[in-house]
């Protein structure tokens, strides 16, 4: 006969859940809609989104640092409070972005807009705990509705990116279970503070370093599938290919901002460990990806995939601060992130803006260099956009990246590895000369006959996005100072 | 006006981004008034200057990022002064004598924003600040040389970005480490230089710091053997690029020597002066060589530059007070010379559109006050007594003789391949008769050009005759860091190398 368990309501800590509540419920009110009256137009989803993510945004803001609840599963500490807001602000960027001149398939469905918020709430449900299981159940929420909200762009390549991203996915998720079950094999935990506890006493026992690296392998290949990192990258430029602009830009910030939480967790655990080998193969990994995704942006012919490559760059750039396990490196991740988000995403709702329904300037490309091609003649107010957000990608100062950029290399140095922060500037140097590729096009050549149909897609709500994103890129300079004083305060609160 | 070199330096942005809504025809007067102004500007500056005081003057301090010791800082000694001015005054005369008819307004608001630039690399005392106008001031530079010069200009103004930019992120680098070395001493954030002056580090870490700001240095000067950018930017650089780029944009790379190297770095600076000598020697002689089995009028001219920052690079490193002073004088006196040379290449370039010189010859009976000025400027970057040009040479060469007689007598060698090539160039451009006959219509400078080069001659002749209104402060400036060097200094031969005042050492 089993004792019934008594489990009081205050204990459960719900509040922890808040966020993760209203994104669900929330969508279920978008289908609830949808069911009672069909056929409404795509702006009032598009507002309903962006109230709820507001909610959302202010019950995370409401949230007490280094707080348990529901099962102690749940883990609000400092790094899943900024992780979340980060995530609310580039979907609130985000979801406006479906009101185009031009209808576009997916976005007449108001299952996109309940997919999102699922989405939303997987990648909060990531974020905030620290047992492998919940963070597995966040993943693979967050990652089947990003699948289908590929696929709903309703074209042949996004089949196929949406393919290739769910085998990919299924394939890291195969990973991430399989480590998972060896690290509980060794402690017969899934907590990560328990698995710590258990690792530190048994880790001089003798052949349980093997165990140890076997599970730290499974781990690094699942996260670097998510990270893009090499060589588990190849995915990368096919899907944002095949997505739609900014959900390629989307998907280059928020999944890897996710990804970034569980792996700084995951990893700095490792590190604090003492194994230094988890250390030195992120290095490796973050190195080679910079460079080596670096070298395939140098060779493309369409903006889009190069800015894929240049995303997949700017995460090994990113992984590099994680290898260090300090506040700093630590901090700089969200402050990078922060900042890489408005440049990043203003740069894909560029080409966006620049979407027709069908290849106009090139069989195989939506987005070739040639049609930006004296962009300054035509378009010169949006020329000198893109060029501002190509700018900043680049790390010229005063623009955002580039204050992302100087913190981690400036962790990097205080860590001891001035070699590190070597590589990553010539790595900059190197990405220069893409970004300056389109610049070239947009200033210096002669427009081709394109019939001025460059801002085919130009809305309001369009140039409102782009609007901020220029202000947050251009003035990064005024939110410096919050900006780090709050992340870094968060971030050494939660002890990382 | 305490608060004049933040006028100074958003004054000509300001003006530029309200040069978007003027209209284009007029847009070349809106450009030539701003820069009127923003010289009137500096000219106050300097006439507000205390010339007897050797420290920074005009100091705005800012907190811009404290957590992490970012400062918006600003001010102007004696050593920067004068670079602010012959950048604001280069930059106008520049555009008077502009004849591009293209784009113009792009121009000019490019023009502008490179004004900005330009301006706050030298009153920056943060070295972030620095870094962010001297990175800033590449992208007005790529669209200028990369919209109006010649055939490969994509080419060349890729190759001077990607070129500088690599070079200032292994300065930034630097400038990380440095910034972490003063917090694990003092335990605050700080990118203020004279913060970091205060720093008396080890000598191994001043060596490799050394070496990383001097690749950002190096490149942009440009040193041998990062010097190949500079040829394809100048040689396709419309004339306004060429004249600012020799006579600003190369000055950030020797400023920054004075500025960061030496105060900071000055044991390492001492160990350096051999590896330094040779490089700039290499510098001296070897572009002398190119620039006189060139063809090309500004391809002469671009390796002449090359060469003479090499004797400005050499008196930085003389480690004495007359050596500094003429290698910043001759930073002015080279700004002003090759911004004239590289004007007049344009004039002629503009009538003939070739700049071969065997396409010319005889000119000086067509174009009479063409010869003159040419003359005058071409005596000034020889360096003939009398002339802007042999002040600092002068002082270089003295200063210099105290480090190393044999380096002395090498690095002489630029007056005489200086007067080699350049009056080669002259002869077979000026003398001799008119052989081709498309020569014998050319029409004399006109007003425009002449308003832009007048002002210069007098220059070069004023200067050359009586330095001493811009040599005092200076000097003043000079002495001051170099007994600030002196002191801090930690090994015997840097103390022993570096002289403040030559006459007291040796009463000593």
């Amino acid at each position: 006969m089993l004792e019934p368990i008594n489990v009081s309501l205050a204990s459960l800590n719900m509040i922890t859940l808040a966020p993760m509540l209203i994104a669900i419920v929330g969508g279920l009110i978008i289908l609830i809609i949808d069911l009672i009256k069909g056929e409404l137009h795509k702006s009032l989803y598009v507002m309903l989104t962006i109230l709820i993510l507001f909610i959302d945004f202010g019950s995370v803001l409401g949230l007490n640092v280094n707080e348990r609840g529901f099962f102690d599963v749940v883990l609000i500490d400092g790094i899943a409070i900024v992780s979340q807001l980060l995530i609310l602000v580039a979907s609130m960027l985000f979801i406006p972005l479906a009101l185009t001149t031009k209808r576009f398939h997916e976005y007449s469905y108001p299952e996109f807009f309940a997919l999102f918020l699922f989405m939303i709430a997987g990648f909060q449900f990531m974020v905030s705990s620290d047992n492998l299981i919940l963070i597995f159940v966040g993943i693979e929420t967050a990652s089947l509705s990003l699948y289908t909200l590929i696929a709903l762009h309703n074209r042949d390549n996004s089949y196929e990116a949406a393919v290739k991203y769910f085998t990919m996915g299924a394939l890291s998720a195969g990973f991430y279970v399989m480590g998972s079950a060896i690290i509980y094999t060794l402690t017969g935990s899934v907590e990560l503070y328990q698995i710590a506890d258990v690792l530190q006493s048994r880790i001089d026992e003798t052949g349980i370093m093997v165990a140890v690296l076997g599970g730290s392998i499974l781990m690094l290949s699942a996260f670097a599938f998510k990270l893009s990192l090499f060589p588990f990258h190849a995915w990368t430029p096919d899907v944002y290919e095949g997505a739609s602009a900014p959900l390629a830009g989307y998907m280059s910030i928020v999944p890897k901002i996710a990804a970034f939480v569980v792996a700084m967790r995951i990893f700095g655990m490792y590190i604090d460990l003492g194994i230094e080998w988890v250390r030195v193969a992120i290095l490796v990994l973050s190195v080679a990806t910079m460079t080596l995704a670096n070298i395939m942006a140098l060779v493309q012919e369409d903006v889009k995939r190069m800015l894929a490559y240049s995303s997949i760059s700017h995460a090994g750039f990113v992984m590099a601060a994680l290898a260090l396990d300090t506040t700093k490196g630590n901090s700089g991740v969200f402050l990078y992130y922060g900042l890489f988000m408005f440049t990043n995403l203003g740069a894909f709702t560029m080409l966006w803006i620049s979407r027709h329904k069908n290849r106009v300037f090139h069989e195989r490309y939506d987005h070739p260099y040639e049609k930006f091609a004296g962009l300054i003649k035509i378009m010169p107010m949006a020329a000198v956009i893109m060029a501002l957000f190509m700018l900043s990608l680049a790390g010229v100062p005063p623009f955002s990246v580039f204050w992302g950029k100087i913190y981690i290399m400036s962790a990097a140095v205080d860590a001891g590895y001035v070699w590190l922060a070597i590589v990553m500037g010539l790595n900059s140097a190197i990405a220069a000369y893409y970004y300056l590729k389109l610049i070239v096009y947009m200033f210096l050549k002669k427009p081709e006959d394109n019939d001025g149909t460059v801002t085919y897609n130009l809305t309001k709500p369009l140039i409102t996005i782009v609007g901020i994103s220029v202000v947050a890129t251009v003035g990064s300079v005024f939110i410096m100072q919050p900006l780090i004083s709050y992340i870094y305060y968060m971030i050494s609160a939660s002890g990382y | 006006m305490d608060n004049i070199l933040s006028v100074l330096v958003f004054f000509p942005a300001i003006a530029g981004l309200l040069g978007f809504v003027v209209d284009k025809n007029s847009i070349r007067v809106y450009g030539i008034s701003v820069a009127t102004v923003e010289l009137l500007l500096a000219v106050w500056l300097w006439m507000s200057f205390d010339g007897t005081n050797a420290g920074m003057q005009f100091v705005e301090i800012i907190p811009l990022v404290p957590d992490f010791g970012i400062n918006y800082y600003l001010g102007v000694d004696g050593i920067s002064l004068f670079i602010v001015i012959m950048a604001a005054l280069m930059t106008l005369l520049g555009m008077i004598g502009m004849s591009i008819e293209k784009d113009v307004k792009n121009m000019m608001i490019s023009l502008l924003f490179l004004e900005m630039t330009m301006v706050g690399v030298f009153v920056s005392l943060d070295a972030i600040l620095f870094y962010l106008f001297w990175e800033l001031s590449l992208v007005p530079m790529l669209y200028i040389i990369g919209a109006w010069g010649g055939p490969l200009r994509v080419y060349a103004s890729i190759k001077f970005f990607l070129y500088t930019f690599t070079g200032s992120l292994i300065m930034l680098v630097g400038m990380l480490y440095m910034a972490y070395l003063y917090h694990s001493i003092s335990g605050i954030w700080s990118f203020s230089i004279t913060d970091w002056y205060a720093l008396v580090l080890p000598v191994s870490y001043q060596v490799w710091l050394f070496l990383a700001f001097f690749v950002g240095f190096a490149i942009k000067v440009p040193m041998f053997p990062f010097h190949t950018w500079l040829p394809y930017a100048h040689g396709q650089a419309p004339t306004i690029g060429s004249v600012i780029l020799a006579a600003v944009l190369l000055k950030m790379g020797t400023y920054g020597f004075v500025r960061f190297s030496l105060p900071l770095f000055p044991d390492a600076s001492v160990m350096m002066i051999d590896p330094i000598m040779v490089i700039s020697i290499i510098m001296i002689v070897y572009t002398a060589m190119i620039a006189y089995a060139q063809e090309d009028i500004k391809q002469v001219i671009a390796y002449s530059s090359v060469s003479h920052m090499g004797v400005i690079v050499l008196g930085t490193f003389a480690m004495n007070a007359e050596a500094i002073s003429g290698s910043i004088f001759l930073m002015l006196s080279h700004g002003i010379v090759s911004g004239a040379l590289f004007m007049l290449v344009g004039v002629i370039y503009d009538r003939r559109h070739t700049k071969l010189m065997s396409e010319f010859g005889g000119l000086a009976t067509i174009m009479p006050k063409y010869a003159v000025i040419f003359g005058i400027m071409l005596m000034a970057s020889v360096g003939l007594p009398l002339t802007i040009g042999f002040v600092g040479e002068f002082l270089v060469l003295l200063g210099f003789y105290k480090v190393s007689m044999i380096g002395t007598v090498l690095a002489g060698s630029t007056i005489v391949l200086g007067a080699i090539y350049m009056l080669t160039l002259y002869k077979r451009t000026f003398f001799g008769p008119v052989t081709n006959d498309e020569n014998k219509g050319l029409k004399d400078l006109n007003s425009k050009e002449l308003v832009a080069l007048i002002p210069l001659v007098a220059i070069v002749v004023w200067l050359g005759v009586y330095p001493k209104p811009v040599l005092a402060p200076i000097d003043n400036s000079v002495k001051a860091m170099l007994s600030f060097m002196e002191e801090k200094a930690i090994t015997p031969e840097a103390k022993e190398t570096i002289i403040v005042n030559s006459i007291t050492k040796e009463a000593k």
